[in-house]
């Protein structure tokens, strides 16, 4: 039976109080808080992270990389080739991008549980709109990412008992390209489309399940329409609906269902039956059930540690990290694009961040070398090493307030890696006075800058979260 | 193979240095015309006595047409050289191995650099296509860790060294002022430079080199012919020069408490000059004073004091201009300003002038025991670097 083998969800560190937008603006806002992106994240960066958490509990190789997102990094060229070379999958692994709807996620997820061989879906998404505007404050940035496969290429920790889709055209949500915001018509339109299409596609659902609504145990509901996924969620006869994270992180849009199934995964016992249901222009609905092997499934590091290790960014900020407002940079000439020649031949270092290690002297070299800094290693006597995944402690580090960057100042310290190795590296996800000698720190896949439209993506480090 | 240097074969037999400062208005080509004339007044020659050049430019110009053209030369060699914030002396190291060997009777080394055109503050080189992993972060913030590093491994509390490499700017605000040459020339009090604000780590701005626009040039003859053109000509006694491996961004065995390249090169040259004690054997040294933690270290690197003592050394008052071993009496890349290109030359420039006691009596340093001075160029960063390192004196032998 095919199913889910691992999965996880990532969450950014930084928080929006949704008060703060009323106090700046007099208007907008409401209470707890949503998950915000970094300025040197996007939903590239974001799937990168999911898809590691999401490979890391597991031996398993995917065979496919599914993307999804709507607000890709590039428009024309695959998002999903990034995330690719991030994960050091073998050039055969295909990798594509649904793109553009909201709806792509969950059915790049429906797909897969219906396709052959291992296939990793990567669905993250950056929600906003205009400040003071209802989705400003109820969306959320995150990620989910899901290996979906049969026994044969890990154990299933969550099969597919059945699954539906009803679908019809209408206008409810839409966003032009480019555009900043979401457009929404009269809301009770959208509400007489959608209990229709929920009940329909519910019943079929579990019709193919072989189940009754009264032997699910959780129902995830979540969609691009508020009230409807409210009301729906009602009506479906299930035990429970899950918590949908709206007091902390906001709707994550098109990673929502995925990072929401997560976080119900994580706290879930073996046997449990869980129906997704997702409400974008149309519905989508599968029925899962846990197996035994999820009793012995460890999370690269659960959603709920996420949430709770979080760290507000004020309101100012967040503008301008979502680029509603414009500071004055240094005055400093801005970074040049990389080439992409360049780029290609390090793709290893540049994506994947794997160094080269001397087969002699064990020395690491970051970026890798062909010549050693010791003599005893002949040249090109160097082994590939991967460093993505190994910790590292802060030595020394500074405060640079003079270079160019998004949003200064640059935090900046020489780390030493968990069994020998160092690199001066760049700290994100920090407070400037609050950078320690001898911290723990990991690293994190991100977009360094953009230039002439080209994304400029590097490895930085972040104080090590919480469960990691 | 060694490194056997040309010590006493080339003497340098005239110099020109322009004024270091903001020159709105002047271009690449008049700052040129200015320290090489003012070198072949000097000298007392031509410019078609001169048989081949070497300029020296960071970014202000691409090969010997920078130069050629402004001075109309004629049929002559003139190779542009490069070596990040040592360019102006590699310039001079390589047109004094040229006339050592034969190959020309005199030779000039020029170094220009036009910082103010690019509309930036500070220094900022065009980078050439990468592929985008380089680090982000300026030379002050690289140089910034140089002070906790140098506070844990000696136990000095941060706050007093802190003012200890202010009281390095400090000195050399002191010198500029008496030097007519030298792009700041007001005293800047070290309580003042602590209580800034931190642009890189615990640096202000303060801490950091002068950003001037400037040219300066050195003739130089085989030593044999220097008292046809000179009573008074400057023998170079070692030229020494180590660029690193970078392994000190890797190597989790560095510390920040040391440059190993200017170490290597002060070494060398100590052996090409015969020189065992350089604080006994020195009258003077202009060293590479990019950040005041940098001066620093380096007194420790060159072997002017013991590891782990220099900041007793400044407080002490050692590197003053009228102290035991005085450093930078020109003011240094604080205070005459640093255009990259040309500050190897105006390194060498104020030896030209102090060890010929030549600078003047309001600064002129005392030559009674000593009359060897050392002049140190570094370009790149901590862990990453290149060194030059030269000594002179005005007697053969």
């Amino acid at each position: 039976m095919r199913g889910i083998i691992s999965f996880g969800g990532y969450v950014p560190y930084r928080r929006l109080d949704r008060s703060a937008i009323a106090a700046v603006m007099g208007k907008g806002g409401g209470r707890g808080t949503r998950s915000v992106a970094s300025y040197d994240e996007d939903t590239t960066t974001m799937g990168v992270e999911a898809a590691r958490l999401a490979l890391r509990p597991v031996d398993a190789e995917p065979r496919a990389l599914w993307f999804a997102t709507a607000d890709p990094a590039y428009l024309e060229k695959t998002n999903a080739t990034a995330i690719h070379a991030a994960l050091r999958l073998d050039t055969s692994v295909g990798a594509l991008d649904f793109g553009g709807a909201v709806r792509s996620g969950i059915g790049a997820l429906r797909t897969a549980l219906d396709a052959k061989g291992p296939t990793m879906v990567v669905t993250a998404d950056i929600r906003g709109g205009l400040p003071t505007g209802a989705d400003e404050a109820a969306g959320g940035d995150g990620a989910a990412a899901f290996l979906i496969g049969t026994e044969d290429d890990g154990p299933v920790v969550a099969e597919l008992l059945g699954s539906a889709s009803a679908t019809e055209e209408f206008v409810d949500r839409w966003r032009q390209p480019g555009s900043p915001s979401t457009g929404q018509w009269e809301e009770r339109f959208g509400e007489t489309r959608y209990g229709p299409l929920t009940t329909q596609a519910w019943k079929e659902a579990l019709g193919t399940a072989g189940v009754e609504a009264a032997d699910v145990d959780v129902a995830v509901v979540t969609g691009t329409h508020g009230r409807a996924v409210k009301r729906v969620a009602g009506q479906l006869g299930v035990a429970r609906v899950a918590d949908d994270l709206a007091a902390e992180v906001g709707n994550t849009g098109t990673a929502h269902p995925g990072l929401v199934l997560a976080n119900e995964l994580e706290q879930a016992e073996p046997g449990q039956t869980i129906g997704v249901v997702m409400l974008a222009d149309g519905v989508e609905v599968l029925i899962l059930r846990t197996t035994e092997a999820l009793a012995e499934f460890t999370p690269g590091s659960p959603v709920a540690d996420q949430i709770a290790d979080g760290a507000e960014v004020s309101y100012a900020t967040f503008l301008q990290w979502r680029e509603m407002i414009q500071v004055q940079p240094p005055n400093r000439p801005e970074p040049t694009r990389p080439s992409s020649s360049a780029a290609a031949r390090a793709q290893d270092w540049k994506y994947g961040f794997v160094g080269s290690r001397g087969t002699e002297s064990g020395t690491l070299h970051l970026p890798p070398a062909r010549v050693s800094i010791r003599p005893e290693d002949e040249l090109d006597a160097m082994d590939p090493a991967p460093m993505a995944d190994i910790g590292a402690t802060v030595v020394t580090f500074t405060i640079d307030r003079l270079v160019y960057s998004v949003s200064p100042p640059v935090v900046f310290a020489v780390v030493d890696f968990d069994g020998g190795g160092r690199l001066p590296v760049e700290l994100t996800d920090v407070e400037p006075d609050a950078v320690r000698i001898g911290q723990r720190v990991e690293m994190t896949f991100r977009r360094l800058y953009e230039a002439e439209g080209i994304n400029n993506y590097f490895w930085k480090a972040r104080p090590a979260r919480s469960g990691q | 193979m060694a490194s056997h240097g040309i010590k006493d074969q080339v003497a340098i037999i005239g110099m020109g240095c322009t004024q270091f400062r903001e020159h709105w208005d002047k271009g690449v080509d008049d700052l040129l015309i200015d320290s090489a004339t003012a070198a072949f007044d000097s000298a007392g020659v031509s410019k078609d006595d001169v048989d081949a050049f070497w300029l020296g430019t960071a970014s202000s110009g691409m090969s010997g047409l920078t130069l050629s053209q402004p001075l109309k030369l004629e049929g002559k060699p003139v190779t542009r050289v490069e070596n990040f914030c040592a360019t102006g002396s590699e310039a001079l190291r390589q047109a004094s191995y040229a006339v050592a060997s034969g190959a020309y009777d005199m030779a000039m080394a020029i170094g220009v650099e036009k910082i103010k055109d690019s509309g930036y503050q500070g220094l900022n080189a065009a980078p050439a296509p990468h592929d985008g992993t380089k680090r982000n972060l300026t030379a002050a913030a690289m140089y910034s860790l140089v002070l906790p590093a140098y506070s844990a491994r000696y136990g000095v509390d941060e706050d007093e060294l802190r003012m200890v490499v202010a009281k390095v700017a400090e000195k050399n605000h002191r010198n500029g002022v008496l030097n007519p040459l030298a792009q700041f020339r007001r005293e800047m009090p070290a309580e003042k430079i602590c209580e800034m604000a931190s642009v890189a780590g615990r640096l202000s701005v303060f801490d950091c080199s002068g950003v001037a626009d400037g040219s300066a040039a050195a003739i130089v003859v085989r030593a044999e012919d220097a008292h046809k053109y000179c009573d008074d000509p400057l023998y170079i006694k070692a030229l020494s020069f180590v660029s690193g491996t970078g392994g000190g961004l890797i190597d989790p065995d560095y510390d920040y408490t040391t440059f190993p390249e200017c170490e290597m090169a002060g070494a060398d040259a100590y052996r090409q000059a015969g020189i065992d004690d350089p604080r006994s054997a020195l009258a003077m040294a202009e060293v590479h004073d990019c950040f005041t933690p940098t001066e620093m270290v380096l007194m420790e690197d060159l072997g002017f004091c013991e590891r782990g003592t220099a900041w007793k050394e400044v407080l002490a008052g050692t590197f003053e201009r009228t102290g035991d071993m005085p450093i930078n009496t020109d003011g240094g890349l604080k205070a005459f300003g640093h255009p990259v290109g040309a500050s190897g030359l105006r390194m060498h420039y104020e030896c030209w002038l102090q060890l010929r006691n030549k600078a003047g009596e309001d600064r002129q340093i005392d030559l009674s025991t000593r009359n060897l001075g050392l002049v140190h160029n570094l370009g790149g960063y901590p862990g990453e670097m290149v060194s030059f390192v030269s000594i002179l004196g005005p007697e053969l032998g």
